[in-house]
């Protein structure tokens, strides 16, 4: 099972940090200075993540999620960036870590997928080339070998006569084959962890639900970890053993996928359900919206980022939503699901109001998946 | 691509055509009239003798059948009159009204000199111009991007004639540091042709790199924060290896086109460096024959040559496009 961690429970107990946690975030804040202010992108944000188990990080646009991912390796140029924390490798430091150290750990500990394969391949290059030129970074191998491992891991990820295809720019490829191209070149030298950043958000739906059952029989083949970042509660239900909700560059809910899913216990995880359409309902089914826009990051709202958004401010006694940000504590569900709310009894607000208006059940979702 | 270079060619061959009617029209139609210089040369010029002159030029015929005339000379040899008979071997660009001479031998002999200073100072502009541009992108923001995007900004307000004739003036005359400039040619002397040559490298090469710094800082900035740069870092590329291999093999593209046209005006003549420096190339020539008597012949070999030569450029700017930006390739 992946493993939350609490400043709670990283300041005391056990129940969070294993031995075998392959990455370990802690307290990781994020900032960009920039000419109108410091935008806060991340704050405070700590998960850690076990061999071969696969976290989903959701959350809406500038929650944060893509740049903390970032952040594990390393993307950030550090002139334009300042980042404190924690983030651990294998065991291997990766704030403050060196260039050399920081590229044996891209690429080979940990591969990254981005959004879209168009834009994130080398237009003048052959996906052969590049995929080569990946796996030659990281093994003292002759072209032809690297090139007979590009065509091997085409095949594999199953582009057709990958032999003759190997020589193709990606502008010759469609956007199915150009993600499953770039899944070759992030899986080419066996990474134990995968980091896949909405990867299936530039592609036809038709060719989604196929990618995301590559990554997991690949995940299966290559027994590596994925972080999957998306938007798409559908796919973390289908993909992730862990889900983080972020909002405003924080943790607002974490715990098991079916349990959250189930039983979420944060108004904004309940607003990203209400969003979900549900394609065999009537067409006078209804979509509800979360009002309102992200919060800014250059001045985050005081008290809980989502008060502004929030439609049960009001349920919580007193001003505690406006003055106080809530931390991020077990609710009543057990110490694996965590909470960030003021609600004193969210449990019964979710069944009587949210659920009941929800066009997709996720209890019945997540049953679905097995 | 044969077909495609096929098309190219019969278009590139169209453009020239419609140059030369073009100036030729503009020269006849004008109130210009080659034959008076002829005819004041040989004492006093009376109104029968002009007319006689005129008809021997072949002046008073049509400029249609002129310029037929002219384009003959290109496959078979002509007889021309111009005071007295000349032989004009073909290809034929006609007889220089002032100097009397084939004007494709002037051209073949002033040719080397222009050449030499067109492919010297791209040579220098290209390499220096890139470099700067690459290292300024690479370290944006910092005081060396700063300080190279001011100096630019300083050499590139400077008119090039003023920057050229300073450097003339202060570095041979006045302090020598650099040899006499001029031009022998590279199979007399390889050692003379450098050192008479360096200056005008240099200048042209220094005042022009600016405006490549600028072009390639700008095209790296944009290509550096490119999704397929951070796919390369990701991957663990050395970020030298990011810069060059990923980043410049993108940014270089649009460099290429407009050095591709700079490359061909240069070529076809660099009228304040060859006058300053006293080189004696296609550019002075050009300039000279459009003094008074006006040089027909030379004029129309000029317009001629840099109209093939921007139309060759454009040529194999587009051909070597298709190679660098396999987008583009053609099947």
């Amino acid at each position: 099972m992946t493993s939350f961690l609490t400043d709670q429970q990283t300041a005391g107990a056990s129940d969070g940090t294993g031995q075998d946690d392959f990455l370990v975030v802690e307290n990781l804040s994020v900032q960009f200075p920039t000419h109108d202010g410091l935008v806060q992108a991340v704050n405070d944000l700590s998960y850690s993540v076990k061999m071969g188990e696969t976290l989903g990080i959701v959350g809406e646009s500038g929650s944060g999620k893509s740049v903390s991912s970032m952040a594990v390796l390393g993307l950030h140029d550090e002139k334009r960036s300042r980042i404190t924390g924690s983030i651990r490798v294998g065991g291997r430091e990766i704030i403050g870590a060196s260039e050399s150290t920081l590229r044996k750990v891209r690429g080979n500990e940990v591969a990254m997928i981005f959004q879209d394969p168009l834009t994130a391949l080398h237009p003048f290059y052959s996906i052969g080339r590049q995929i080569a030129e990946a796996y030659r970074i990281h093994n003292d191998v002759s072209k032809s070998a690297a090139r007979a491992k590009a065509i091997d891991m085409l095949d594999r990820v199953g582009i057709p006569q990958a032999k003759s295809r190997v020589d193709d720019f990606p502008h010759q490829f469609s956007g199915g084959m150009r993600q499953r191209a770039m899944i070759a070149m992030a899986l080419v030298n066996d990474p134990k962890l995968l980091i896949a950043d909405e990867p299936t958000t530039a592609l036809d739906v038709t060719v989604q639900a196929q990618i995301l059952d590559l990554l997991q029989e690949l995940q299966h083949d290559f027994k590596s970890a994925i972080i999957i970042i998306t938007h798409d509660l559908g796919v973390v239900a289908e993909m992730a053993d862990e889900v983080l909700v972020m909002y405003g560059g924080r943790a607002v809910e974490k715990g098991p996928t079916r349990e959250l899913l189930t039983h979420p216990e944060m108004p904004y995880t309940w607003g990203l359900l209400s969003s979900m359409p549900d394609v065999s309902a009537g067409t006078d089914g209804k979509l509800v919206p979360i009002p309102g826009n992200p919060p800014s990051l250059l001045n985050p709202p005081s008290g809980c980022p989502f008060n502004p958004r929030c439609p049960h401010v009001d349920k919580v006694p007193g001003d505690l939503c406006r003055t106080e940000l809530p931390e991020l504590l077990p609710g009543r569900r057990g110490p694996n699901h965590l909470k960030r709310c003021h609600l004193p009894d969210p449990d019964t607000i979710y069944e009587l109001d949210v659920r009941p208006v929800l066009a997709v059940d996720p209890a019945e979702a997540v049953d679905g998946e097995g | 691509m044969a077909g495609f270079i096929a098309r190219r060619l019969v278009s590139s061959f169209l453009v020239i055509v419609l140059t030369s009617m073009f100036v030729f029209a503009l020269f006849f139609l004008g109130p210009s009239n080659p034959a008076g210089p002829v005819c004041e040369a040989q004492g006093k010029c009376t109104a029968e003798r002009l007319e006689m002159i005129e008809e021997q030029m072949g002046l008073n015929d049509n400029v249609v059948t002129q310029y037929g005339e002219f384009a003959k000379g290109f496959f078979v040899d002509r007889t021309i009159t111009v005071g007295s008979e000349y032989q004009c071997e073909a290809p034929c660009l006609g007889i220089s009204y002032g100097t009397r001479t084939e004007v494709t031998d002037e051209l073949v002999k002033k040719y080397p000199a222009t050449l030499s200073i067109a492919v010297g100072g791209a040579a220098i502009y290209l390499t220096l111009g890139v470099t700067l541009g690459v290292l300024a992108a690479r370290f944006r923001g910092t005081t060396t991007d700063r300080l190279l995007v001011g100096s630019s900004l300083v050499v590139s307000s400077i008119p090039y004639y003023l920057f050229a004739l300073l450097a003339w003036i202060f570095l041979t005359l006045q302090w020598s540091i650099f040899p006499a400039t001029g031009y022998t040619p590279l199979t007399e002397n390889p050692a003379a042709w450098a050192a008479g040559l360096l200056l005008p490298w240099l200048v042209i090469g220094v005042t022009s790199s600016t405006q490549y710094a600028r072009f390639t800082r700008g095209s790296m900035v944009e290509t550096l924060g490119e999704d397929y740069i951070r796919t390369a870092t990701a991957k663990g590329v050395k970020s030298r290896t990011v810069v060059f291999r990923h980043g410049l093999r993108a940014a270089i593209v649009p460099i290429v086109t407009i050095f591709g046209l700079d490359f061909a005006a240069l070529l076809a003549g660099t009228i304040f460096t060859e006058q300053i420096f006293g080189i004696n190339g296609i550019g002075w020539w050009a300039l000279d024959s459009l003094r008074a008597p006006q040089d027909f012949p030379v004029i129309l070999a000029t317009v001629l040559v840099s109209a093939v030569l921007v139309v060759i450029a454009n040529l194999i700017v587009d051909i070597v496009y298709s190679f660098l930006d396999p987008r583009v390739r053609m099947s």
